[in-house]
């Protein structure tokens, strides 16, 4: 059996997030990491592999983006993926969530996997929907927000929380799974796995490698447009303390509290 | 018709959602505007009392396949993707929450369409509809068009408000066959509540426990300063709710309740999208967090960036004196 991860570089938390007011994207330049959410899933993945309830032969970190996603794809490895496929070409700038659906899907289907794990959603776009586009395009099941994940009878059992409360389901493989953050703590990768990362197979794909048609992705595959960008209606900035002296912090919050007839 | 048809969710006791009440709401509103008329689709065993019902909130049909389970998603994708075929439906849209997510994204791949998620506004422009969607944090509003129909709108949590119209709609009943997929997922158990009944909706002040508090136990010192107001309960992010630290009933936000007290004071919450949209119309905001750069501070009225271990107690110690 084979597991595919689906894993995405984003810019570092830490970085203030820009817009390229000329393209209207996401400014990708600067340091980017691999998405946090994404850490999840290849926990997921490596325990699906050493829970011997399934036969999982290997693991297998996708990812598609830049040259520089191969960063992503790196830190994937070193937590355990066995080899990585990065999807990159030209032609895939600017799709939109249709157009990634349809190219992952695609670059998916060329390895045939039984399980696609993925995060709950990417720290830059905060989109949600991938793994159910996905999903859809390879004619499997699929689950979001899943927070519990058991093997039982060659299906998965899965929990997660929905509208009305906790929803348990059971899929038939092949499926996706997008995983929520609650669902395991990641491992850190070991200085010897960060070592070898490096020399574990990384195949890079263009859009034709997979069968992409090129009029299907990027801008002209894409359905959405982004017309303008605004700033959001000025908001009072709110008041706020650095906690230095934390008697002098906690008169400072009861004061405020007791302005505002609070207490 | 070139409609607007809206996914109408409901409990297992047939009871509508409210974020797809007004969806509905929103649609009837839209298609007003564009010259056209709104429909909705409903699954699983609602009564011709109940679907005619929706026609209070202004939709003129109502598509109902009786055959197909409420719950999941991809059986109502094959629903909805029928009528919008069958229909030459112009957008799709869906309330806030994590079933529209799905069914939408679902909807995305099978028709090839453009979607836009976290919406907060639908404006009409040129016979056309345009999305309001906040990106990056809610630091930019970005207004999105579609290229080509169906346009799919998810909506953020809340967006759209509740209209009743008055009036009763036509129920066309569906027979759908499912997609071979949509069938290899298999409801077990829906909707199980998980710890404690709690009530947050009639609290004045709300202390809002966050993955900060680092533990189940770091709830007790939540617990405790909850105790140094009066009429006070202690909610939670989905995600420590998730980690069992903290009963489902007292969760905030996407997958749990809408509160508006008085105060809702936050401590270790990083104040995610999702958590917002269920607590920004507080009266008051006050944040503790060691994260500087965390985004509740964006929308809090008072912020304290500090460790909550140090100030929680010593707050809590502060309150209680006064109250004597």
């Amino acid at each position: 059996m084979k597991i595919c991860v689906l894993v995405k570089e984003v810019p570092d938390a830490a970085v203030q997030k820009r817009i390229d007011t000329g393209s209207m994207r996401l400014d990708r330049s600067g340091e980017n990491n691999l998405n946090p959410f994404d850490t999840h899933a290849i926990e997921a993945a490596m325990q699906l592999k050493e829970g011997g309830d399934l036969q999982v032969d290997e693991v297998v970190a996708v990812t598609m983006g830049p040259g520089s996603a191969q960063r992503a794809l790196q830190k994937a490895v070193a937590l355990g993926a066995d080899r990585s496929v990065h999807l990159s070409d030209d032609a895939l700038l600017g799709s939109d969530v249709c157009a990634t659906g349809l190219a992952l899907a695609k670059v998916l289907e060329s390895e045939s996997p039984d399980v696609v794990l993925l995060g709950q959603q990417s720290d830059d776009g905060e989109c949600y929907t991938i793994g159910a586009v996905v999903a859809d395009h390879l004619k499997m099941p699929s689950l979001t927000q899943v927070v519990k994940m058991d093997v039982e009878d060659g299906k998965l059992r899965c929990e997660r929380q929905a509208e009305y409360g906790y929803d348990t389901v059971s899929l038939a493989l092949p499926a996706v799974i997008s995983v929520g953050d609650a669902i395991n703590e990641p491992r850190y990768p070991s200085l010897k796995a960060i070592m070898g990362a490096k020399k574990k197979p990384l195949d890079t794909k263009s859009a034709g490698d997979v069968g992409i048609d090129p009029g299907q992705v990027g801008e002209a595959g894409s359905q959405t447009t982004v017309i303008s960008l605004n700033p959001p209606p000025p908001k009072q900035a709110g008041e706020i303390i650095e906690d230095e002296d934390t008697n002098e912090t906690v008169e400072k919050i009861v004061a405020w509290l007791d302005e505002r007839k609070l207490i | 018709m070139a409609g607007i048809l809206v996914y109408a969710l409901h409990d297992d006791e047939g009871n509508f959602n409210k974020n797809s009440l007004g969806a509905l709401s929103e649609a009837a509103k839209l298609a007003g505007e564009l010259g056209t008329e709104a429909a909705a689709v409903i699954v699983g065993d609602i009564s011709d009392e109940g679907a005619q019902g929706l026609g209070n909130y202004g939709v003129t049909k109502v598509y109902r396949a009786k055959n197909v389970t409420e719950g999941l998603a991809q059986p109502i994708v094959d629903v909805m993707a029928k009528v919008i075929t069958e229909n030459d439906i112009s957008y799709a849209l869906f309330g806030g929450g994590l079933l529209g997510f799905e069914i939408g994204a679902g909807l995305t791949a099978r028709l090839g369409a453009g979607v836009t998620m976290e919406v907060t506004k639908v404006k009409v422009d040129g016979g056309k509809l345009i999305s309001e969607r906040p990106i990056l944090q809610d630091s930019q509003i970005a207004d999105v068009g579609y290229v080509s129909e169906p346009g799919i709108i998810i909506g953020r949590l809340n967006a759209f408000d509740i209209k009743e119209t008055g009036g009763s709609a036509e129920i066309v009943d569906l027979d759908v066959e499912l997609s071979e997929w949509s069938t290899k997922a298999q409801m077990i158990t829906r909707g199980e509540q998980r710890g404690a009944d709690i009530d947050i909706e009639a609290a004045d002040v709300l202390i809002g426990g966050g993955r900060g508090l680092g533990s189940a136990e770091g709830f007790d010192g939540a617990e405790a300063l909850a105790g140094a107001f009066d009429n006070s309960a202690v909610a939670a992010t989905r995600a420590v709710v998730d980690a069992g630290w903290w009963p489902y009933a007292g969760q905030i936000g996407q997958t749990g309740k809408t509160v508006a007290p008085k105060l809702y004071l936050a401590v270790g919450v990083s104040g995610a999208i999702q958590h917002k949209v269920g607590m920004q119309n507080s009266e008051n905001i006050v944040a503790i967090n060691k994260d500087p750069n965390a985004p509740i501070f964006e929308f809090s009225d008072l912020g304290i960036v500090g460790d909550l271990n140090k100030i929680m107690p010593k707050l809590t110690e502060a309150l209680k004196a006064r109250k004597g």
